[in-house]
């Protein structure tokens, strides 16, 4: 779990450019981490690669928060 | 060793750099290897930033980043003129730009919208030939005219609906253009390549299953990459291909031949 989140909070503070603090569970890629929904595709395509996985466009939508990204990601692998 | 693509220090432009994973950016990648002077055009700040960043990662020198916003002719009309009268000669254009709004892609083609049929068609086909229009006057050493198309002008792809039209309509433009512009010995050709992991594929609904069909079925049973395409793209830029306008080349690892 651990490793998951920290490796998903590098991918998020190298395309957003915010800093690691502000990347919290509960924090939601929009709102508080200030992407717009290119930033978010290329996220998606970032965790994929990160992750060797697929996350469908169905499955992409739903995730708004670092937490949701953290847990789809552990209920793949 | 002679030099055969003859493109060190010319002057190209490359429009359409998003991010790293842009077929823009791959074109751009060969030029560099090939000693061109790259000429960068962008529309939206976030593509500026990541052109910065990359230009800063890559170690590429770039004097020239100029703002181009293909659906507005004024914009596209100055921006050639800035770089025309900074340059003096342009030798080449990498036209890599295409657009439709993501509500035109989901669901049935059948219920595309008038204005998102318009959109797409004014951004992704329409844009090759106001470019070209305005770079006309600049390409006074002959030179190159590449643009990016896809097999889904041609056959009837899951997902790609709309943007189908505009490759069609790209396409076809290609081959007029490639009339007017070789009374000034200017080539103009598309490149249809496979499907590639871009910002703009990850669009298309299905994209993950187009990039298996073609890992399964294609003769080379594999897809093609970012600079697969950027290699191709050079050739035709390049005096080695001299004697081909108004041409589709396919960088598809054969998946076009397939019955």
């Amino acid at each position: 779990m651990a490793e998951v989140l920290d490796r998903v909070t590098k991918i998020i503070v190298d395309r957003l450019g915010v800093e690691e603090s502000q990347v919290t569970l509960e924090a939601s890629f929009k709102e508080d981490l200030g992407a717009d929904s290119l930033d978010v595709v290329e996220l998606v395509m970032e965790l994929e690669d990160e992750f060797d996985m697929e996350i469908s466009d169905d499955d992409a939508e739903k995730i708004a928060t670092v937490g949701d990204a953290v847990d789809y990601i552990n209920s793949k692998q | 060793m002679e030099d055969l693509l003859k493109l060190k220090g010319k002057n190209i432009v490359v429009m359409g750099v998003a991010n790293e994973r842009s077929i823009a950016w791959g074109v751009a990648k060969s030029l560099y290897k090939a000693g061109a002077n790259v000429i960068y055009t962008y529309r939206l700040d976030r593509s500026l930033q990541k052109l910065t960043k990359l230009l800063e990662k890559y170690e590429y020198p770039s004097d020239l980043v100029v703002q181009c916003d293909v659906n507005d002719d004024e914009s596209v009309q100055n921006a050639f003129r800035e770089i025309g009268e900074k340059v003096g000669v342009i030798h080449g254009i990498v036209h890599s730009v295409a657009f439709a709004r993501a509500e035109d892609l989901k669901g049935d083609f059948i219920d595309t919208s008038r204005d998102g049929y318009a959109f797409a068609q004014d951004t992704s086909a329409y844009s090759l030939i106001a470019v070209a229009k305005a770079a006309r006057p600049y390409m006074t050493e002959e030179g190159s005219i590449v643009t990016m198309s896809y097999i889904g002008a041609e056959r009837a792809v899951p997902g790609y609906s709309v943007m189908g039209i505009a490759k069609a309509s790209l396409e076809a433009s290609v081959r007029y253009l490639a009339l007017d512009l070789g009374e000034n010995g200017i080539r103009i050709n598309a490149i249809s390549a496979g499907p590639i992991r871009t910002l703009a594929a990850k669009g298309v609904p299905g994209f993950n299953d187009i990039l298996r069909l073609i890992e399964e079925k294609a003769p080379l049973k594999r897809n093609v990459t970012q600079e697969e395409v950027g290699d191709m793209s050079l050739a035709m830029l390049s005096q080695l291909s001299r004697g081909v306008t108004g041409e589709v080349i396919y960088v598809d690892s054969g998946y076009n031949i397939l019955a």
